[in-house]
C-alpha cells in the first residue's frame, strides 16, 4: 500500500496501462513533456515515447477522430479532454463514431478508446473549465460513463476502462486530484470490484444518498455530521453512471425507504431525474417519500466567486435528507 | 475485383520508378491523359505512372466502369420499385473511383463517405452487401476488416480523421501500406476535414485524402464551399495537392499511383481533387432540376468518363465484338444477381435491434431486450384466437 494523490493513483493506472499492454497509445493536449495541465499524465512520454504517449494538436474533434482510426487499427487509445468544457468540439466524433461503430458494424469494429475528462467545479477556474457534461454521454447508448471518487478506484477503474473492449468516458473530479489516499498498486485487476458496480461507502439505514465523483466525499461528510445528530445515511458512490448499477441502488432504498441524488451538473434532464424515475418504477411500494434531487442550478457554471452557491454542498444535501424524511427544511410549507 | 492486375501493377518490381521532377502541384494544372474525345494525349510527369497499363487492362477498367454504372441504374431502378429505402447514385463518377481504387493494394486500407459504391464493388464487396445498408437491413455493408474497407460513412467528412488516425497506426506499426479517405467537396467545408489534414502533416501520415469534386452538396455548388480552387486549400497545410481530371481514369489512377508511392516512402500525406460530376441527383431523394442548369448537366454530357474511355479503346482498335460481348454480358450478369440478391435478402429478427450496442453485456439493454421479448411474447398464438 502506498499513499497517493487522485492524480499520481490514475498516473500510474496508467503507466501499468502502458506496460502491459503495447497497443495502448495515450493522446492529447499538452500530456508530453507537460505531463498535462493537472500533470496527470508527469514522466509517461519520457518513459514510453513520444509514439505512445503523443502531444496532439489543440482540435478536439481530431483527438478523438484519429483515436476512432487507431482503434480500427487494432489500438486501444486514451485520449485525454484537457478540460469538460473543451469536449464539445468533440462531440460529434464521440456520438456518432465512437459510441456507434461497434452497431453500425455488427460487432466487426471494436472502439476500445478510453476518453479521460478532468471534471466538475471548485477549482476558481473561469468559465468553460468547471463542467458536469456527463449527462449528454450517459444518454448515448454505445458508450460506457464512468465517474472516479477515491485514489484506489481511480488506479484500478482507469485500467478497468483501458481493458474495456467498449468506449468509455472516464469523468475525472478535477477538484479531488490533490486528495491523498491508500492505493494497493499490487491489487489484481481481476479480483477488483468491476467499474460496473455501485459500492455503499457508508452503511445507513434512514435515508439512501446516492452520488458520484466529486460528490462522494461531500456526501459522506454529510452522512458524518448526520450521525451526530442521530440520522442513519446510506451513502452510494455510482462509479459507474452509465449503466447505473439500480440493483445496489434498489437494494438500500427497499431498505430506507428513502432517498435523495446529488450531482453537481444542473437538474434538468440530469442524472438525478434517471435514478428517481428509475428507483421509483423498481420500488415504488418501497417508497415513502418522493425522491429528492440536490444539484447544480439549471444555469451556465457560474464564475468563481459565485460556484459554491452551485456547487451542491454538505448543508444543502442535508437539507435535502430532510426533506426526504419529512422533516422541517428549507422548503417546509411549500406546496408544488 | 482486390487482385486486380491494375492494381497490382501499382506495386510491381516492374513498374518504373518516377525520377523526374516532382509531379506534386497546386490547382490551377488539371492533370490529364484522356481527352474528352477519347485521344490519349501525353503528360511528361504521369504517362510513367501508367506505363505498364496494357491494352487488356485498359479493357478491364473499361469492364469496371461499365459494371458500375449498371449496378448504379439497377439500385435507382429497385428504389424507385421500393426495394431499396434509398441510393446516393454515383453516376458520371466512375472513373474517379475505379481509377483510385484500382491503385490500391490489398493491404491499403480505405474510409469511403456513403457514394463509394464504385470503391466497394472493386474492393471486393458482395453486391449483396453493397445493397444491405440502403435497403435498411443493417447499417454495414461489409466486413471492413475482411476487405479493408470501412462501412460507408453518412456524416459528411468524419472518416478523414478516421483514415488519418489508420495511417497513425500504421506508422507505428513500420508498415508500408497507406490509407485513402474519400469524400466529396462538400465535405471540405467541414472542421472535420481541416483537422484531418493538421494532423496528417503534423504526423506526416501515410494518408491519401481523395476528394471527389462533383460540383454538388446536394443543392450547394462547390463555389458555396471554397472560394478558391480545392486543390489549392491543402497547400495552407503543408499538404501537396494534385488536381486531376476526375473523368479520365488513366490520369486518375496515375495520380493516386504518385500519392499512394509517396505515402509508402514515408513522404506524409497527399491530396487529390478529382474534378468529376454528378450527373446524377445527390440521392433518390433528391430533385435536381430544382437547383441544377439543364446546359451544365449537357456540358459534362460530353465528358462522360465511360464514353471517353470507349473512345480511346475504340481509336486503338481494341473496342472488338469479344471485349464488347464479354462487358455486356458482366454487365448483364452483375445487375441480375444485385437484383436477386436485394430481393432475396431476408429481413432483420426484432430482437436484432438490440444486438451488438456493446461488446458486452449492458444491464440497461439487456431489461430492455426482456421486457421487449416478454412484450412479443404475449402475441404468440393470438392469431389462432383471432385476437388480432
Amino acid at each position: 500500500m502506498s499513499k497517493l494523490t487522485f492524480a499520481r493513483a490514475i498516473n500510474a493506472g496508467l503507466r501499468k496501462s502502458l506496460e502491459s499492454d503495447p497497443k495502448v497509445v495515450l493522446m492529447g493536449e499538452d500530456i508530453g513533456a507537460l505531463g498535462g495541465v493537472f500533470r496527470v499524465t508527469d514522466g509517461l512520454q519520457k518513459d514510453f515515447g513520444t509514439h505512445r504517449v503523443v502531444d496532439t494538436p489543440l482540435a478536439e474533434s481530431g483527438i478523438i477522430g484519429t483515436a476512432v482510426g487507431l482503434a480500427y487499427r487494432g489500438y486501444r487509445p486514451v485520449c485525454e479532454i484537457q478540460f469538460d468544457g473543451f469536449i464539445y468540439p468533440a462531440f460529434d466524433q464521440i456520438v456518432s463514431q465512437v459510441a456507434k461503430m461497434h452497431y453500425r458494424t455488427q460487432g466487426r469494429v471494436k472502439m476500445p478508446i478510453t476518453i479521460r475528462v478532468p471534471f466538475g467545479g471548485g477549482i476558481g477556474s473561469p468559465e468553460h473549465h468547471s463542467e458536469s457534461p456527463e449527462a449528454y454521454f450517459t444518454h448515448t447508448s454505445g458508450l460506457r460513463v464512468i465517474s472516479v471518487s477515491n485514489p484506489q478506484d481511480a488506479y484500478t477503474m482507469i485500467q478497468q476502462a483501458i481493458a474495456s473492449d467498449d468506449p468509455v468516458l472516464f469523468f475525472e473530479p478535477k477538484r479531488r486530484y490533490h486528495d491523498k489516499g491508500e492505493v494497493d498498486e499490487a491489487a489484481e485487476l481481476a479480483t477488483a470490484l468491476s467499474m460496473e458496480k455501485a459500492r455503499v461507502v457508508n452503511a445507513g439505514s434512514d435515508v439512501t444518498l446516492v452520488a458520484y465523483g466529486p460528490l462522494v466525499k461531500t456526501a459522506r461528510d454529510a452522512a458524518l455530521a448526520a450521525a451526530d445528530e442521530g440520522t442513519s445515511i446510506e451513502v452510494i458512490d455510482l462509479r459507474s453512471l452509465a449503466p447505473i448499477d439500480f440493483p445496489t441502488v434498489e437494494a438500500s432504498v427497499r431498505k430506507t425507504g428513502r432517498l435523495v441524488i446529488t450531482h453537481e451538473a444542473a437538474q434538468s434532464g440530469g442524472l438525478g431525474a434517471e435514478i428517481a424515475a428509475s428507483i421509483t418504477e423498481r420500488c415504488f411500494n418501497y417508497l415513502e417519500a418522493a425522491p429528492v434531487r440536490i444539484t447544480g442550478f439549471d444555469v451556465p457554471y457560474p464564475y468563481s466567486k459565485l460556484e459554491m452557491h452551485h456547487l451542491p454542498d454538505l448543508d444543502r444535501i442535508l437539507d435535502g435528507v430532510d426533506r426526504a424524511l419529512g422533516r422541517r427544511n428549507s422548503l417546509s410549507g411549500l406546496e408544488g | 475485383m482486390l487482385t486486380d492486375e491494375v492494381g497490382k501493377g501499382a506495386t510491381s518490381a516492374s513498374r518504373p520508378v518516377h525520377s523526374a521532377e516532382n509531379p506534386l502541384r497546386s490547382g490551377g494544372s488539371l492533370i490529364q491523359l484522356i481527352t474528352p474525345k477519347g485521344e490519349r494525349i501525353s503528360h511528361p510527369e504521369f504517362d510513367v505512372w501508367v506505363k505498364d497499363v496494357s491494352d487488356e487492362q485498359l479493357g478491364s477498367l473499361y469492364e469496371d466502369m461499365t459494371v458500375i454504372r449498371r449496378i448504379d441504374a439497377e439500385a435507382t431502378a429497385l428504389q424507385r420499385q421500393g426495394e431499396l429505402a434509398l441510393w446516393p447514385p454515383l453516376l458520371g463518377q466512375e472513373a474517379s473511383q475505379i481509377g483510385s481504387s484500382r491503385a490500391l493494394r490489398e493491404d491499403d486500407f480505405v474510409f469511403p463517405s456513403y457514394r463509394e459504391s464504385g470503391v466497394a464493388y472493386v474492393r471486393g464487396a458482395e453486391l449483396a452487401e453493397i445493397a444491405r445498408v440502403w435497403r435498411g437491413n443493417a447499417s454495414y455493408g461489409w466486413d471492413p476488416q475482411r476487405i479493408n474497407l470501412a462501412t460507408p460513412q453518412i456524416i459528411i467528412g468524419s472518416q478523414s480523421l478516421h483514415a488519418t488516425g489508420y495511417a497513425m497506426g500504421i506508422q507505428h506499426d513500420g508498415a508500408d501500406s497507406a490509407v485513402m479517405a474519400y469524400f466529396g467537396d462538400g465535405a471540405t467545408s467541414e472542421g472535420d476535414v481541416s483537422e484531418a489534414m493538421v494532423f496528417a502533416a503534423s504526423f506526416q501520415a501515410p494518408v491519401v485524402f481523395f476528394c471527389q469534386n462533383n460540383h454538388w452538396a446536394i443543392s450547394e455548388p462547390v463555389r458555396l464551399q471554397s472560394h478558391v480552387q480545392i486543390a489549392d486549400r491543402p497547400n495552407g497545410f503543408g499538404i501537396p495537392s494534385m488536381r486531376v481530371d476526375g473523368n479520365d481514369v488513366l490520369a486518375v489512377l496515375a495520380a493516386t499511383r504518385v500519392a499512394l508511392d509517396r505515402a509508402r516512402k514515408g513522404g506524409g500525406p497527399t491530396f487529390i481533387e478529382a474534378v468529376t460530376y454528378r450527373m446524377g441527383p445527390h440521392t433518390t431523394a433528391d430533385d435536381p432540376t430544382r437547383y441544377r442548369d439543364p446546359n451544365e448537366l449537357e456540358d459534362w454530357a460530353a465528358k462522360d468518363p465511360i464514353a471517353r474511355l470507349k473512345a480511346l479503346l475504340d481509336s486503338k482498335g481494341l473496342l472488338d465484338e469479344a471485349l464488347e460481348a464479354t462487358v455486356r454480358a458482366k454487365a448483364d450478369a452483375v445487375a441480375a444477381e444485385f437484383r436477386a440478391s436485394c430481393i432475396d435478402m431476408p429481413d432483420p429478427a426484432p430482437l436484432d435491434v438490440f444486438n451488438h450496442v456493446y461488446s458486452t453485456p449492458n444491464s440497461w439493454i439487456e431489461r430492455q431486450k426482456d421486457h421487449y421479448s416478454r412484450y412479443l411474447e404475449s402475441f404468440a398464438g393470438s392469431s389462432e384466437e383471432g385476437a388480432l
